[in-house]
């Protein structure tokens, strides 16, 4: 023990000769200097990366994005137009609050109240309708609340929320101020109703995206609200569930794109929103919207062109929008 | 049949990966090691009480920034690079640049605290040697560094560690967005939720084996420093 420690101290003082005769900061600037050249030639690298392309950040839904949609549509627009799509998927509300803090160029987004919102706030401006689809109520297999064959969702929502009561049923809810959760809330609204976890043991509140939640409910054998398109690509993991409520006219589910006010937000890429959202509603891009397919279903109905059905979505002014998109060009 | 593009993602996923850690790191470790070093040797010589106290709170908070979670530092990187806070102008938000500074922030305060300890517990009895020899005060401070390596080393391999399965931070400032800001945790988040366990699997694999190889590689290192 003592000659271990006086070695130590032997060894010590070696050290402090040597180090002494050296001189250390020498290494020491040229491991710093190193360090420095390694950070700033990457800063540099992302500071060039900016100005190669025209970037477009789209905050959107997850519905648009784990369908698998934009996966598909993107690229095409990218190779046509040399730019580059920069793609936030999380709900609608999540979505209109980042193009409203002016982190993002345009939304594609589904919901009628939040998209108002957000236009007549001035931050979003020209509104139009891309596409539709509609939203289906899942459920177990066993059907414990008997919803199946209904054709009025509201009704479905009453009989899940009775059965709930009783301890029979459970429902899901996206909990995240989605478009499908923002659906969801006004079914119930229509209820007098506005279900919670805290009181109500059978309404899962879980705040997380669609993909998620009909995992949950395959899991859980619960009720939930989805959209068709989220539905159709993941069918064939959820083996537990299937479409007991559809074709409900309040279950349809518009997309609209609503650009960035560039008053508001002038640094934004307002020129490449406006571009994105031109092909969307363009011919080309509409087809191309119609022919996305899974498993032989088609997910999204082109509704740009379609001017009564877009009245009937919600969308009083389409031909205006549609002629004003016709006639610009970034 | 693996395609050609499912290869390229994850290599590109990967390398985002270990570019983000990386360069938070390297970073983390210009500003951590002098930081801690100046810690770990204030040590010793509060003599007043006033500079003992400020010493002993400067210390506690550096701790619990240590274990500063993710999620919170991101939501505060993001509430400052967004375009309506205080550094919109720089436009960094959903980009690398922001998930590094959120990491870089989670990592400094790793690479502080073990620096400091490592150089508080060796600092006496090297720093007085060294000056009772003719060194000067950098020469010594320098010394003591050199004999804390080996701690140094680990808290640089610790916040690497931390920095590179870290998931809520990044998510919340670089978005996760495919090709440009997706790495391997917000990566395996994703799949998860598409249902493509496989792929999910397959991150989570290359996750855990570049932790192995951290991990080999600081325990060889550590042997050799305890064997001389």
């Amino acid at each position: 023990m003592l000659i271990s420690c006086e070695q130590r101290y032997v060894y010590l003082n070696i050290t402090v000769y040597s180090l002494l005769m050296r001189k250390p900061s020498k290494i020491l600037i040229g491991i710093i200097g190193l360090m420095i050249v390694i950070v700033g030639v990457l800063a540099y690298e992302q500071y060039l990366r900016g100005f190669q392309k025209s970037i477009i950040v789209l905050a959107t839904t997850t519905s648009t994005y784990d369908s698998g949609l934009l996966d598909y549509l993107m690229p095409i627009f990218e190779r046509k137009y040399n730019a580059e799509v920069h793609i936030i998927s999380v709900g609608t509300g999540q979505a209109i609050e980042t193009a409203k803090r002016g982190d993002a160029d345009l939304v594609l987004v589904h919901s009628r109240q939040l998209e108002l919102e957000f236009v007549n706030s001035t931050y979003g401006i020209h509104r139009v309708g891309v596409m539709y689809n509609d939203f289906v109520i899942i459920g177990p297999t066993s059907d414990s609340a008997g919803i199946n064959g209904l054709a009025n969702a509201t009704e479905a929502f009453r009989r899940i929320a009775d059965a709930g009561a009783k301890g029979n049923a459970i429902f899901i809810s996206r909990a995240d101020k989605s478009g499908t959760n923002m659906l969801e809330l006004s079914i119930w609204k229509r209820l007098g109703m506005t279900p919670s976890n805290k009181t109500q043991t059978w309404y899962l509140e879980a705040g997380a995206g669609m993909g998620t939640v009909l995992r949950m409910a395959n899991e859980k054998g619960a009720y939930t609200l989805t959209d068709r398109a989220t539905w159709l690509s993941f069918k064939n993991q959820l083996t537990n569930l299937k479409v007991l409520v559809e074709g409900d006219v309040i279950l349809l589910n518009p997309y609209a794109i609503i650009l960035v006010n560039p008053e508001k937000w002038p640094q934004r890429n307002y020129k490449g929103a406006l571009k994105l959202a031109k092909w969307m509603i363009s011919e080309e891009g509409q087809n191309l919207i119609a022919n996305f397919k899974k498993e032989d279903e088609t997910l999204f109905k082109p509704l740009a062109r379609d001017f009564n059905k877009a009245h009937e979505l919600g969308f009083p002014e389409q031909e205006k929008e549609i002629a004003w998109y016709d006639g610009q060009n970034p | 049949m693996i395609e050609n593009s499912f290869i390229e993602e994850i290599l590109n996923i990967t390398l985002l990966s270990l570019r983000v850690s990386g360069v938070a790191v390297l970073i983390g470790s210009l500003i951590g090691i002098p930081i801690g070093t100046f810690l770990g040797f204030r040590q010793f010589r509060g003599k007043r009480t006033l500079m003992r106290f400020v010493d002993i709170m400067l210390k506690s908070v550096i701790n619990t920034f240590m274990g500063l979670p993710p999620v919170v530092v991101g939501l505060i990187v993001y509430l400052l690079l967004t375009a309506s806070g205080p550094l919109g102008l720089l436009g960094l938000l959903y980009t690398p640049s922001a998930m590094i500074i959120t990491q870089l922030i989670m990592v400094v305060p790793i690479i502080i605290g073990v620096t400091m300890s490592a150089v508080g517990s060796i600092e006496k009895a090297i720093r007085e040697r060294a000056l009772s020899l003719g060194a000067s005060e950098t020469q010594a401070a320098w010394l003591v560094l050199r004999e804390a390596r080996m701690s140094v080393l680990t808290s640089i391999i610790v916040a690497f560690g931390a920095a590179i399965s870290e998931v809520g931070g990044i998510m919340i400032t670089g978005g996760n967005i495919r090709w440009v800001t997706r790495t391997l945790t917000t990566a395996i988040v994703v799949e998860t939720e598409l249902g493509n366990f496989n792929m999910a699997l397959t991150l989570g694999a290359i996750l855990l084996s570049m932790a192995f190889v951290i991990n080999l590689a600081l325990t060889i290192l550590q042997l050799k420093g305890a064997k001389r």
